[in-house]
C-alpha cells in the first residue's frame, strides 16, 4: 500500500523535495504510517509525536478531511492511496 | 521582507549581550567601553527562547540557543560563528526516554560545567530534570539519578510549569551540583548525580500547610561565585536567603528590601559580597513595588540591600524581571543587564550605579546573558 504523507512548510526544510513523504509497505493505520516516517526522517517524527507516543497538542493530523483526534487517534486506519496531512493548529501566535 | 540576521562578529574584549524573548533571541555587540550597542535578530522569529549561553571554554566560542517551537517542541541549535549560522536544524538531541513517561516542553537552562571539563554541559529542563554532555553537547543524556528520584510523583509545578531552571555546578568538587526547581526547591547531589537530596532547611513555602517541608518550595533563582562556591544566594517565592554551607542550611537576608518576593538575581563577577536582585510587590500583583523600577544591590552579602535608580523609571513602571533575565558580564567595572517582560533591556556599565536603556520594543524578554569575548 502507499499512503502520502503531508508535511506543513514548517518542517518541509528538514527532508528533501517538496514536503510529502510516501510510506508504503504495512502502514495500515496513522501510527503505522508516521514509524514509517520516523525510520527514515527521525527529525520529523519527533516534531509531530512527543515521547509519551502522542500527537503534539498543538499538532493536528488529519486523513484526508478528518482530524484523528475525533476518530481512533493514532489508531485511525489509512487505505491505500490516503493523505495523512500534518498541520499546526490555529492556538500559538 | 527584511534580512535575516547576520551574527554580531566580535572581537575579543567586546562584550556581547544575549537576550531571550518569547518570540526569539536577540544579539547585542558593544565595544569594550559598552557605550552603545548593535543589534541583530530575530534569531528563531516565532520561538520561545527561555535559555541562551555563550561558552569559551576551551578556546571555543559556543553560542548555545535552546529555541522552543509552540508547535513542533523544544531543541537545542549551536552557533560557532555569534549567530551568523546556526547548526542542528534537523536535529532533536534532547529527549527523555520513550519508556521514562515524560515528555520534554521546554529548555529553562543551558549551563556549562567547570572550566576543567570543557566538553561537559548541563541542562534544566520541563518536566524538571537534568540533561547531562560529556561531548560538548553532541549528544545529551538525562542523569537518570534525578529523573528516576523517588520525589518525582510528589513534585507540583509552578505557574510557569514544573522546570528545572537553575543548574549550580561546585567549582571545585566535581562530584557536587546544586540544582533547584519549581516546584520541589533545591536538591543537591554529592556523588556525581546518582543521588540527590534535598537542601532546603529554612527556605518556606508559603503556600503550603507545613511552611518548612523537606522539599515542595517554589524556589526561583540560586547563585554562587566560583570563588566561594559553597555560599548560595537564593530568591524564593517568598524569601531571600543566603547559605554558607552548599545548601544545608539557609537564613533570611532580606534585610531592607521592599519585598521579599521576586525572580531573578545575579552575583557579581569578582566579589562573591555582591549580589543583585529585582523585587516584585507579591504573587498576586508580579510587578515592581510602588511602580518604581529599582534593582537592589548588596555589598556585604546580604546584610543590608541599596536601591539602585540612576536611569530606570521611578514612576508608572509596573515592570516584572523574570529568574533568568537579570545577569552580569566579566568586565571591569562589571556590567549588569536585565530585561522585562514589556519588553525592555537595560544595561548598567558602572556595576549597577547607573542605567541606560538598550533597547524597548521586543518581546517579553525571559532570558539575558552577557560575556565579555575572549
Amino acid at each position: 500500500m502507499s499512503v502520502s504523507v503531508v508535511l506543513p512548510d514548517q518542517l518541509r526544510g528538514l527532508v528533501p523535495g517538496g514536503g510529502v513523504l510516501e510510506v508504503g509497505g504495512d502502514a495500515g493505520t496513522v501510527r503505522g504510517a508516521l514509524e514509517a516516517v520516523r525510520r527514515h526522517h527521525p527529525a520529523v517524527y519527533d516534531r509531530i509525536v512527543t515521547e509519551r507516543g502522542e500527537v503534539r497538542p498543538h499538532v493536528n493530523v488529519f486523513v484526508g478531511r478528518d482530524n484523528i483526534r475525533w476518530m481512533e487517534g493514532l489508531e485511525t486506519r489509512v487505505q491505500d492511496g490516503a493523505e495523512v496531512v500534518i498541520l499546526p493548529a490555529v492556538s500559538g501566535g | 521582507m527584511p534580512e535575516g540576521p547576520k551574527g554580531i562578529q566580535g572581537s575579543a574584549g567586546d562584550v556581547v549581550l544575549l537576550v531571550g524573548t518569547t518570540k526569539g533571541a536577540f544579539l547585542f555587540r558593544s565595544e569594550p567601553t559598552r557605550a552603545s550597542w548593535v543589534m541583530d535578530g530575530p534569531h528563531f522569529p516565532g520561538e520561545e527562547v527561555y535559555a541562551l549561553s555563550l561558552d569559551q571554554r576551551g578556546g571555543q566560542r559556543a553560542l548555545w540557543a535552546a529555541p522552543g517551537n509552540p508547535f513542533f517542541g523544544a531543541t537545542l541549535r549551536r552557533s560557532d560563528d555569534l549567530g551568523a549560522t546556526w547548526s542542528g536544524k534537523g536535529d532533536r538531541p534532547v529527549k527523555f526516554p520513550e519508556d521514562s513517561g515524560l515528555s520534554m516542553k521546554r529548555i529553562w537552562q543551558i549551563q556549562p560545567g567547570r572550566d576543567s571539563e570543557p566538553r561537559r554541559l548541563f541542562l534544566g529542563v520541563e518536566p524538571s530534570c537534568l540533561f547531562e554532555s560529556r561531548d560538548g553537547g553532541a549528544s545529551w543524556e538525562p542523569v537518570e539519578g534525578f529523573m528516576n528520584h523517588p520525589h518525582r510523583p510528589r513534585w507540583e509545578p509552578g505557574a510557569g510549569g514544573l522546570c528545572l531552571h537553575t543548574i549550580v555546578p561546585h567549582t571545585r568538587d566535581p562530584e557536587r551540583m546544586l540544582v533547584a526547581f519549581s516546584t520541589g526547591g533545591v536538591y543537591g547531589t554529592d556523588d556525581g548525580g546518582a543521588s540527590w537530596s534535598p537542601r532546603n532547611k529554612g527556605v518556606r513555602a508559603e503556600f503550603l500547610p507545613d511552611k518548612y517541608p523537606e522539599f515542595g518550595q517554589c524556589v526561583h533563582k540560586v547563585v554562587n561565585h566560583p570563588d566561594q562556591p559553597e555560599r548560595l544566594y537564593l530568591q524564593n517565592h517568598w524569601g531571600l536567603y543566603r547559605s554558607d554551607d552548599w545548601g544545608a542550611t539557609w537564613r533570611d537576608i532580606a534585610n531592607g528590601v521592599p519585598s521579599d518576593f521576586g525572580f531573578a538575581m545575579t552575583v557579581h563577577p569578582r566579589d562573591p559580597d555582591t549580589v543583585y536582585i529585582v523585587p516584585l510587590e507579591a504573587d498576586v500583583f508580579r510587578c515592581t513595588p510602588e511602580a518604581k523600577l529599582r534593582v537592589y544591590r548588596t555589598r556585604n552579602g546580604g546584610e543590608s540591600w541599596e536601591p539602585l535608580t540612576r536611569g530606570l523609571p521611578q514612576e508608572n513602571a509596573y515592570e516584572t524581571v523574570l529568574r533568568d533575565a537579570l545577569c552580569s558580564d566579566q568586565a571591569d567595572a562589571a556590567g549588569v543587564y536585565f530585561g522585562t517582560r514589556s519588553g525592555k533591556v537595560y544595561a548598567s556599565r558602572d556595576e549597577g550605579d547607573s542605567w541606560s536603556l538598550v533597547r524597548d520594543g521586543l518581546p517579553p524578554v525571559v532570558c539575558v546573558d552577557a560575556a565579555v569575548l575572549v
